[in-house]
């Protein structure tokens, strides 16, 4: 079977697993669960598999989205759950299913964050971080293949709410995944970067939601 | 999770090693659990993951329902230093809860530069380092591993150690302590009655004195404690359990496959090696057994990757059994089965060559010895014919690169057996031009030294260490005999090794010395990143302990060893005996020509040394 997708999450302490580690994990699963991979050809045979958008260590998802092949016709609807019961705590298949839209016309990215403040009000910097991010650009500084770059982070942010929650200021935004990516981490770099007394003392994140460029749920 | 801990992971290297939540982790109620046990390992996840007794004695331990056993590793210094400036206790990966929520911690020290790490790890978890600060019978603080072999170092600092294999004497300590804890025993009447248990031994309950000339008068045992501590071993090892379900790490590890051990002991009886005579008798498992394991271990792990572990893999009789066996399930599935410490004959080769798995790219010899005499004094039966002969098969075959691997510094070594070294490097590269299928890639030998250390419970227990001085004056006299320019010289620092003997054949005395470098930093020792050769000889001398006395004395024969009281079931007197033969240059056969009474079989209860 070729043209396959999963969905799944990667929560709690699985978070921390890097992309390159997740890939082998994933990958030891299937042979777990009892189910062959279809592989490359060639001198050095690897298994046909990759996901969509490579998370950043320490953020959580609800939406990964990896492509693979199996050797053998298999029971779609029986997979997700039994691939779930072979993999580490925190990684949970959510369904497997033939893909038709190749995971380049994934466009947005639905992404909720937290941002914790240990000594500052959060009601009063709700009310800054409002202000900020209402700017029509956001120009910082990051690293890019050819060393430091000035990036305008505003347009590929197509919406961001802030709450307050508690002690902490919540987020929910929709960045642009891809062309160009936006690292959620960029939002609270932007704020050390701009106006470090708005800025976070610990931020977190986690990816909700794929969508395409019309916005519609990307599958 | 703990808030401190979320905020420290995202910023320190590799943060899925201090997790936990791996795939066949074992959770368990904690209210439901008599005895909490923090089982540590003094050295980093990566390694402690791929250490097989460590795996092992996690589910053995666990097996007991009474017990939740717990991993714990060491925390590289990035983390280290992130969870100082937090305050954040060592905790263990399962649960996540702080050492001082268990009721004991087991060290596993398979090497000496560990004693550092596990004084470091006591520390961090926030438990006085010394047995005698330690005055309540919870947290139990014990210890197994080779280190147990000479446990005197680090005797002060452990309430007790198991001396031997751990399946079922851990165990046993378990449910004494079990016991103890609900009757409310105090901590020197579990001891008492631990100490009555073959393979324990309370350090607490000897009593050490020592003569005018530094050596030991007499150690005596107090309470009923056995005069010697017998290890212990498995009498059946297709009956003992083996993980095959073991923990598959989330991240990579240095050993990330199944792991299968054949036998345990060694037939060969190299006198320099501590491993073929404390690990004796000799016993195997049956080929069936291991091919069932293997085959349940890979289902349930996903590991692609199997190998075969034992001192000598080409000593395991039913060795082609046994790969056919694996084969079968491996061969289907593209699952790579790999054979290392094979031996250099023609079996081998043809083994190797059946085994497509196996990169032709590097070849390893452990030589040891530059000149037959020399090999023949210390037992190390690998003559040249044998080595070019592989050479010339592998060369044929396709391989184009040789390690060597020698000592320097071994006794009766002589500068012509350095010399001799450089000369059979030359030999290697006359067959790879005389049998080379390929030319054109070239040919790389290399040559590494590392500094002989003596070792206690083997035949070279009371040789002198060379000093570093002389150790680098042979290093350079090789140097300059080797002429060729395919060939690489590699030497290991001798300053580690010379710690490294001091610790091996320590007494009490050099317990104060191993605090003494914790406490000026020390830590993961067995990393050239931490280890600091100034940090040790200031401790050395700031306790008034000279290291050439342990590491560069030759002791008289007739001497208290200090680990004497440690009865490991080869007798003293058989490993003087082979050390005369060192001294002759003559060899003695291997167990299975002819049995050298070596005491070991004394162990068995009506099983067979396979030797």
């Amino acid at each position: 079977m070729d043209k396959l997708r999963l969905r799944f999450k990667k929560t709690g302490r699985a978070v921390y697993i890097s992309h390159l580690d997740l890939m082998q994990t994933l990958q030891r699963g299937f042979f777990r669960a009892g189910y062959a991979l279809k592989y490359s050809e060639g001198f050095n045979p690897h298994p046909l598999i990759s996901i969509a958008l490579p998370l950043s260590v320490g953020t959580a998802s609800e939406c990964e989205l990896m492509d693979f092949r199996l050797k053998e016709d298999v029971d779609l609807a029986e997979l997700p759950a039994r691939l779930t019961a072979a993999l580490p705590e925190g990684i949970e298949i959510l369904e497997a299913y033939e893909f038709t839209r190749k995971a380049a016309e994934l466009k947005w990215l639905r992404v909720r964050g937290v941002f914790e403040y240990d000594e500052r009000d959060a009601a009063s910097m709700c009310e800054a971080l409002r202000e900020f991010y209402a700017r029509e650009s956001i120009v910082i500084t990051k690293k890019t293949k050819r060393g430091m770059g000035e990036t305008d982070i505003r347009p590929a942010i197509r919406e961001i709410v802030f709450s307050v929650e508690g002690r902490d200021v919540g987020l929910e935004a929709v960045i642009s995944a891809q062309e160009p990516t936006l690292n959620p981490d960029l939002l609270p770099d932007a704020l050390r970067q701009r106006q470090p007394e708005i800025a976070p003392d610990f931020a977190k994140f986690t990816r909700l939601e794929t969508y395409d460029k019309e916005m519609e749920l990307f599958r | 999770m703990d808030k401190r801990l979320e905020r420290i992971l995202p910023r320190v290297q590799k943060p899925a090693r201090y997790t936990g939540g791996e795939y066949n982790q074992i959770i368990k109620d904690k209210t439901q659990v008599d005895l909490r046990l923090a089982f540590c390992f003094p050295d980093t996840y990566e390694i402690g993951m791929s250490n097989l007794g460590m795996s092992i004695l996690y589910h053995t331990m666990n097996s007991l329902d009474f017990v939740w056993c717990e991993r714990v590793f060491a925390p590289w210094g990035d983390m280290y230093e992130e969870m100082k400036k937090a305050s954040l206790p060592l905790y263990a990966l399962e649960s996540g809860d702080a050492l001082s929520e268990f009721d004991s911690l087991a060290f596993s020290i398979g090497y000496e530069m560990a004693y550092t790490t596990v004084l470091d790890m006591l520390d961090m978890a926030g438990i006085p380092l010394r047995s005698a600060d330690r005055p309540n019978l919870l947290p139990l603080i014990w210890a197994g591993g080779t280190a147990a072999v000479n446990a005197e170092p680090m005797a002060p600092f452990l309430d007790l150690f198991v001396v031997g294999e751990g399946e079922e004497v851990d165990n046993e300590v378990l449910t004494l302590l079990r016991e103890a804890k609900l009757g409310g025993w105090s901590k020197r009447e579990f001891l008492v009655k631990a100490a009555q248990i073959q393979g324990v031994y309370v350090p607490s309950l000897y009593e050490v004195s020592y003569r005018g000339d530094g050596r030991i008068a007499a150690v005596t045992p107090k309470d009923g404690a056995p005069a010697r501590v017998t290890k212990r071993i498995i009498q059946d090892l297709d009956a003992v359990p083996y993980p095959t379900k073991p923990i598959v790490p989330s991240t990579e590890v240095v050993h990330d496959r199944v792991s299968l051990e054949l036998f345990r002991g060694c037939v060969r009886g190299c006198r320099f090696c501590q491993a073929g005579h404390v690990y004796r008798p000799i016993r195997a498992k049956k080929p069936e057994t291991l091919i069932a394991q293997g085959i349940e271990a890979l289902k349930n792990t996903g590991y692609q990757d199997i190998t075969l572990l034992s001192l000598s893999t080409s000593d395991y009789r039913p060795l082609p059994q046994l790969c056919d066996g694996l084969l079968d399930y491996c061969e289907p599935r593209s699952i790579g089965l790999s054979l290392p410490s094979l031996r250099a004959d023609n079996f081998s080769m043809e083994l190797m060559e059946k085994l497509q798995k196996v990169r032709k790219s590097g070849l390893t010899f452990a030589v040891e010895g530059g000149s037959q005499r020399l090999r023949d004094a210390i037992n190390k039966n690998v003559t040249e014919e044998d080595l070019l002969h592989t050479c010339q098969i592998a060369f044929a075959g396709g391989w184009n690169s040789v390690k060597l691997y020698y000592m320097l510094g071994l006794p009766t070594e002589t500068d012509e057996d350095i010399v001799g070294i450089a000369e059979m490097a030359n030999q290697v590269l006359h067959c790879w031009r005389t049998y080379a299928k390929n030319k054109n890639r070239g040919v790389k030998i290399t040559i590494s030294t590392s500094c002989f250390i003596p070792k206690p419970q083997s035949p070279f227990q009371w040789e002198a260490q060379i000093s570093i001085e002389e150790y680098l004056r042979r290093v350079n006299l090789l140097r300059s005999s080797i002429t060729a320019k395919n060939v690489t010289y590699n030497w290991h620092d001798a300053e580690t090794s010379l710690v490294e003997a001091v610790l091996s054949k320590g007494d009490r005395r050099v317990a104060d010395v191993i605090e003494e470098v914790w406490r000026r930093g020390g830590r993961l020792d067995a990393w050239s990143d931490y280890f600091s050769f100034e940090r040790w000889m200031q401790a050395f001398a700031s306790c008034g302990v000279d290291p050439a006395f342990y590491a560069n004395t030759e002791i008289p024969l007739d001497a208290v060893l200090p680990w004497d009281h440690i009865d490991v079931g080869v007798r003293k007197a058989h490993l003087l005996h082979e050390r005369e033969m060192a001294y002759a240059s003559a060899l003695s056969p291997d167990c299975r020509h002819q049995c050298a009474a070596c005491g070991a079989a004394k162990l068995l209860k009506g099983g067979r040394c396979d030797g």
